[in-house]
């Protein structure tokens, strides 16, 4: 009898393992099934999540926290639907994601059978690349492109619709090499590029590094840190860009933009160049487009050449992989003359320093501050959107790239609870906090209950201000305080519902307690709930209004009624 | 604001006009026309584009264009360099009294009438927009019943080549 050939599925689970895939993270459904058969006793740990949004953010958190390509497999139709936003969010962060979406059988498609959608086409503009399969053979080829698209270049999210014929259909053998004409990997820079930014840093007075996700993605901490030393330029990080050169560094001022320090902002405003590497401008940072660093230099490398130019006019754009330019730029910097810069930066940081009140009701700043000493700053922490988030952002100093996961581009609540799990799968021995707000944690607390099938010690920060405190601190700002939309009145008791899961919660409503609940939560063996009742109309400072000049931040509440910001959200 | 003509290879996958057009779309281009057919190599079409935009805008239109995966290479067709063609088919009302004045403009404009019923003839012109353009100006007139018109196709002239690097 002949050998029975392997099925599509079974070929698809194959490549998977010679690519290092150690988990997937999904939920079945009719169309998915051969794809789920073929997982049985197979050397992939399958999570079933309980909800599909929830598995594309795990596998989300596992690639953010351990550079790998995070994978996720989910039925058609709502299944399929049920991954956008997941898709959406690794999209505008650069996060490799293959994501397979089992579909009806393909003589079905276009006719509106069950659970048949035109997931192709209701994701193109969330996606890296996508196939729709229709040949078994073609398997083989299509793993290894997207597994390669996924992770190369600026990385991003790769979607697999497999209908059900096909991935149960037998294969015959064929070769899996790929045929990718239009796609290439910049690496390095060219070295006129190279030598023209030597040049412009050499002649600058007041220069700052701007370090985005793309730094980290490449991997160039060292790199940034011989540049920030040998030029003794001040850097300054986005929300994504954190902990790429420790935020304990004493050249690093933080994170910018909107909900960044002062002391950042004011750098922005006096530098006499700016190089950005591996940030893309994103309006959070920028606000004013025409006001921005007008009279500095700006430099950009980025791997993705459409990033160039697209929102700041730059004086040298470098296409190239950030770790590689760095290397080439550093034997040709000569040691910067900013002794006065750097001691300039040092005053805006004695003067201006992040505060919160302490008196009256418990701060959410004081529970992310004692969780950030406690830690000794060496947890992996995954937020949700919104005001606990920017508070985050501003007291837990990272010190590794990837040990801060939030939702930067996307701003997607929900996304804190289903990446800390993804993180603490990749890296088991670490402690991984989920720090979220009321109003997110409640969009995808659901997988509550794939953390206590886990076991895993993931401990979840609510930041109980029983309001979607950004929301409300914009009405309250520049809409008169018209609060519209914004309470969370019927708010669970969320002790309680994590008893519901059978995960330990813990609570603090009290300063005086923060340091010893959060304690007795961290030692807790399991995964943990701490619902901190934070006072319920704090406001996030330093703040500059959408669209508004960084001269205009606001360093506290402000004294008269502001007018609408004119930028975005 | 200026037009512009892209030419594009792509690879002739199913999908691939959708993730094109979706991108104009998405991004706030405006395409004028576009045009897409298969090339000598069976596994690559080319897609013609004109668009309007400033320098800027052009700059990030065609680097977007090029980060599809499915876009093999993406060029900005120089006018002085380049030939482009377009059909229009132009139906227009005809009587016995304006049919031989219709006939006189079409030959004037080396267009061809391929059609002619008792009320009506169709005009089919080839040429670059501006000819095509002059054409339809001069027959509105007469009263245009339909026309369709197909987008330009467009090569540069001489050696140069879109290519596969």
């Amino acid at each position: 009898m002949a050998v029975q050939e392997k099925t599509g599925a079974e070929a698809l689970v194959d490549i998977m393992i010679e690519e290092g895939v150690e988990y997937i993270f999904g939920l079945p459904g009719g169309s998915a099934i051969p794809l789920f058969d073929a997982l049985v006793g197979r050397n992939i740990k399958l999570v079933l999540t309980r909800h599909e949004q929830g598995a594309v953010h795990m596998a989300d958190g596992y690639a953010r926290a351990t550079g790998k390509t995070g994978v996720a497999l989910v039925t058609s139709g709502p299944g399929a639907t049920n991954t956008v936003t997941g898709l959406f969010t690794a999209l505008m962060d650069s996060i490799p994601l293959v994501v397979v979406t089992g579909q009806m059988p393909a003589w079905t498609l276009g006719l509106d059978a069950f659970q048949e959608a035109d997931v192709s086409g209701i994701t193109y503009p969330c996606v890296k690349h996508s196939y729709l399969v229709k040949d078994v053979d073609d398997i083989p080829r299509i793993m290894r492109e997207a597994f390669f698209l996924a992770s190369s270049g600026r990385p991003g999210p790769v979607l697999i619709d497999m209908p059900k014929n096909v991935s149960g259909a037998r294969i015959s053998p064929k070769a899996d090499t790929m045929q990718l004409p239009g796609y290439s990997v910049p690496k390095a820079a060219q070295d006129a590029e190279v030598a023209r930014a030597a040049t412009l840093l050499a002649a600058a007075k007041r220069p700052l590094l701007l370090v985005g996700h793309g730094a980290a993605i490449s991997g160039a901490a060292t790199e940034v840190r011989a540049l920030a030393e040998t030029l003794q330029a001040p850097v300054v990080n986005t929300l994504l860009g954190k902990g790429v050169l420790p935020e304990t560094h004493e050249l690093n001022l933080g994170m910018l933009g909107m909900h960044g320090t002062a002391y950042a902002n004011k750098a922005i405003i006096d530098c006499d160049l700016i190089m950005s590497i591996g940030s893309r401008w994103d309006d959070r940072i920028v606000s004013k487009y025409d006001e921005f660093c007008v009279n500095a230099v700006k430099i950009h490398i980025d791997i993705d050449a459409a990033e160039i130019n697209k929102v700041v006019k730059v004086d040298l754009g470098i296409v190239g992989d950030a770790k590689t330019v760095l290397r080439q730029l550093l034997p040709r910097l000569v040691k910067g003359d900013t002794a006065d810069w750097v001691r300039q930066t040092k005053r805006w940081r004695r003067d201006f320093p992040l505060k919160f009140q302490k008196e009256g009701k418990l701060r959410a700043q004081q529970v992310i501050q004692e969780l950030y000493r406690l830690t000794g700053g060496k947890a992996i922490v995954t937020t949700d959107v919104g005001q606990h988030q920017m508070w985050a952002a501003q007291f837990i100093l990272s010190e590794s790239g990837r040990d801060w996961i939030s939702s930067g581009g996307a701003g997607t609540m929900g996304f804190g609870l289903p990446s800390a799990i993804g993180a603490q799968l990749g890296r088991p021995g670490e402690t991984v906090v989920a720090i979220v707000g009321d109003g997110g944690f409640q969009m995808t607390l659901s997988e509550l209950a794939t953390l206590f099938n886990l076991k895993i010690p993931v401990k979840i920060l609510v930041i109980n201000n029983h309001y979607l405190g950004m929301v409300r601190q914009w009405q309250n700002l520049f809409y008169d305080n018209r609060y519209s939309g914004v309470d969370l009145e019927g708010n669970p008791d969320f002790v309680k519902l994590a008893g519901a899961y059978g995960i330990k919660g813990f609570r603090i409503s009290r300063s005086a307690d923060v340091r010893r609940v959060l304690k007795a939560a961290l030692d807790h063996p399991g995964p943990a709930l701490i619902d901190a009742e934070v006072e319920q109309h704090d406001n996030v400072f330093p703040m500059i209004p959408a669209g508004a000049a960084h001269k205009d931040m606001l360093l506290g509440p402000p004294r008269r009624v502001l007018e609408k910001p004119t930028g975005g959200t | 604001m200026d037009r512009f003509v892209l030419s594009a290879l792509v690879q002739n996958n199913a999908g691939v006009l959708s993730r094109v057009s979706g991108l104009f779309s998405r991004r706030g281009f405006n395409i004028d026309s576009l045009t897409v057919g298969e090339t000598s190599d069976a596994k690559l079409s080319r897609m013609t584009i004109v668009a309007q935009g400033d320098e800027a805008r052009l700059e990030q239109i065609e680097k977007q264009l090029a980060k599809l995966i499915e876009v093999v290479a993406v060029h900005r067709l120089d006018p002085d360099r380049s030939v482009f063609r377009e059909i229009a088919l132009v139906k227009v009302k005809a009587s016995s009294d304006t049919r031989a004045s219709i006939i006189q403009i079409a030959d004037v404009f080396r267009a061809r009438v391929v059609d002619v019923a008792a009320e009506s003839l169709i005009v089919e012109v080839t040429g670059d927009q501006a000819k095509v353009d002059g054409l339809i100006e001069l027959l509105v007139p007469y009263g245009i019943l339909e026309l369709a018109r197909t987008g330009i196709a467009a090569l540069s002239r001489g050696p140069l080549v879109l290519s596969l690097i």
